[in-house]
């Protein structure tokens, strides 16, 4: 969506919300997003990303990333990227699927080192990329001392 | 190598999306922490990890230091014939890991 018709919908008291929202949760300018996305717009939604609202311990919280999909050859999800905003090391992990996925849907036990936001990218096979986030408020971070 | 278990249901139908668990023992060392005398831990963390069913790659992760010890992870594939689910793994030790599971599809 072009800043000009947001500024009008704005004008005009349109809501946006329940509109597909372009880069709601990252920044194009971010360069860990660019380089996953070259700079593609990353639209808001499609994706479900399921964390726990509160975790004792950020050593290991479960977590589900989950994208509507169909999975087939002709339209399927590529790849899902994490990103733990608060973590040294941001680039949490990728995982590569394809149509012989069947489901666009991938567990695994992450890291966080202290309350913050997750953003999950999904990036399907016609070139688009996807987005949700989750806040996770913990109360023992995964220790990093001086990291 | 790292002692590792893979779980899948005992058997699936043809087309089904069958659920895969894979759980491998490493301490997935963030390279942050220091031992008792104040050096750093380097860091090793399992980064690569991928999945084989029947030769053809339809899994692969790439992990960091924010994925916890011991990583277990969770996907799906699409049950087509019986076969060898084949995993392999490689650490920032240069160590790599294998292990098998056979998938019975009816």
């Amino acid at each position: 969506m072009k800043r000009r018709t947001v500024l009008a919908l704005g004008l005009l008291g349109i809501p946006l919300r329940g509109i597909a929202q372009a880069n709601a949760h990252v920044s194009t300018t971010d360069p860990l997003v660019y380089a996953l996305t070259k700079g593609k717009v990353v639209n808001a939604g499609r994706v479900k990303l399921e964390l726990p609202k509160i975790a004792d311990t950020g050593y290991s919280v479960p977590m589900t990333v989950r994208v509507e999909s169909p999975m087939t050859p002709a339209n399927y999800v590529r790849a899902l990227h994490l990103i733990a905003e608060k973590n040294p090391i941001r680039d949490m992990a990728s995982f590569q699927l394809g149509p012989y996925s069947a489901r666009a849907e991938v567990g695994a036990n992450i890291r966080l080192n202290g309350s913050q936001r997750v953003v999950a990218i999904a990036e399907l096979s016609d070139g688009t990329f996807w987005s949700d986030a989750a806040f996770v408020e913990v109360r023992e971070a995964a220790c990093t001392e001086d990291g | 190598m790292a002692l590792s278990r893979i779980q899948l249901p005992p058997e699936a139908r043809r087309g089904e999306a069958v659920e895969v668990r894979v759980l491998i023992q490493h301490p997935m060392e963030t390279g942050f922490r220091r031992n008792l005398e104040g050096k750093r831990v380097a860091r090793n963390v399992l980064h690569s990890l991928a999945c084989r069913y029947n030769g053809v790659e339809v899994f692969r992760a790439t992990l960091s230091s924010g994925i916890a010890a011991n990583p277990t992870l969770r996907f799906y594939v699409r049950a087509e014939k019986s076969g060898e689910l084949e995993f392999w793994w490689l650490d920032d030790d240069e160590v790599e890991g294998s292990a098998k599971a056979r998938l019975v599809v009816t």
